[in-house]
């Protein structure tokens, strides 16, 4: 019989007590193609609500922080434990709903494929569900824009964060992974350590619950630390061949 | 020599200068503080030393580097030497950032595989 590929679903919560049972089942009730088992593994990044004791309750598979790591910080957690483990992938999905499970099966296809290392389930390739805001997506035209001078990689949706990882990627971002706001400036880690990057057509949905982490008055902070960020890692990779100090 | 300092501010100086080096000295033998970062430090006690010392060494030194006003290069001297301290505590800062982050991180994964592993105990003991 054929191996199985298992699945890491990694889910980052921080307050996220309205909505996490509602993905829990909905991650149950989701069917995977035959080769594919997922695991979900909820990393608890020390939350003030109901969070921890919900999934004690409900004796549901997480990982408790000690102290609160941001989401790059417990996202690393989530895919370190997923190598250590012997998964042979690992997807990130946003604990308040925006990442529809049924959605998944299409973004592990082109690993399972071998046809990629990183597949990012984007928003804006057919445009179709949640669409967020005008002042984002210019946002994010900019780091793609960004992403396009820097690596040669165009990808249309570098905030999603609703993204595949092979072995070979969990490696890498076991040793490094940006902090605050990781998503684009991996992608940045990706091209410049030759991975494949695929990009996946995915319908989103506006979130359930919680708040984004990007909100309008931190806006600019963000623009700004993820454009610094993007730039430095570029030179660190670039020129110094280093993959990691700080 | 009218522009030396007197002998009584001279000797404040000095006395300041060594309860200064005497403080940190018994910060590091209490383990207080850490020796690489006690470096600074004593090179800057060092300094008030030498300079309580020799009465009119910041006039020679202003006049080499062709300072006009001699006050104004401790000033400067100072702020710079605050300036690269506070850069090099960023870089202490950053590091242990990073390690903290490694740290709990380990703890919470291993945290994780003792509660499987006591389950996987406790469901042994029951059957």
């Amino acid at each position: 019989m054929k191996n199985k590929y298992r699945v890491a679903i990694i889910i980052p919560c921080f307050n996220e007590e309205d909505s996490i049972l509602s993905l829990y089942s909905e991650i149950k009730e989701t069917l995977f193609s035959e080769e594919v088992v997922v695991t979900p593994v909820f990393i608890n990044d020390c939350s003030k609500d109901n969070t921890r004791q919900i999934f004690i309750d409900h004796n549901i598979n997480f990982i408790d922080l000690p102290v609160n790591l941001g989401i790059g910080g417990a996202v690393q957690t989530g895919y370190k434990y997923a190598l250590r483990n012997g998964f042979d992938m690992a997807v990130q999905m946003d604990g308040d709903g925006q990442h529809p499970p049924k959605e998944l099966q299409k973004i592990l296809e082109p690993i399972i494929q071998h046809q990629a290392d990183v597949v990012i389930g984007s928003r804006y390739i057919t445009k179709e569900g949640f669409q967020s805001s005008t002042l984002r997506r210019a946002g994010i035209n900019y780091f793609k824009w960004l992403n396009k001078k820097l690596v040669g990689v165009t990808i249309f949706d570098s905030t999603s964060g609703y993204r595949v990882l092979n072995k070979k990627a969990l490696e890498l971002v076991s040793e490094y992974y940006p902090d605050e706001y990781p998503e684009p400036e991996a992608i940045i880690l990706y091209a410049l350590n030759h991975l494949k990057i695929a990009e996946v057509p995915v319908t989103m949905r506006e979130r359930q619950g919680g708040q984004s982490s990007i909100r309008t008055y931190k806006t600019i902070y963000y623009m700004f630390k993820v454009t610094l960020g993007t730039i430095f890692l570029y030179i660190r990779l670039k020129f110094n061949g280093k993959r990691h100090t700080i | 020599m009218e522009n030396v300092i007197p002998y009584r501010l001279q000797i404040i100086a000095i006395i300041t200068a060594l309860s200064f080096m005497f403080f940190i000295f018994r910060l590091i033998a209490k383990g207080k503080l850490r020796e690489e970062y006690s470096f600074i430090w004593i090179t800057c006690t060092a300094l008030l030393l030498l300079f309580s010392f020799w009465r009119n060494g910041l006039d020679v030194i202003a006049k080499l580097l062709g300072i006009f006003y001699a006050p104004s290069l401790i000033f400067l001297g100072a702020i710079f030497a605050i300036v690269i301290f506070l850069v090099h505590l960023s870089v202490v800062n950053s590091k242990q950032h990073k390690q903290i982050k490694d740290l709990a991180q380990e703890m919470a994964i291993l945290k994780k595989k003792l509660e499987e592993e006591e389950k996987s105990k406790q469901e042994a003991n029951l059957n």
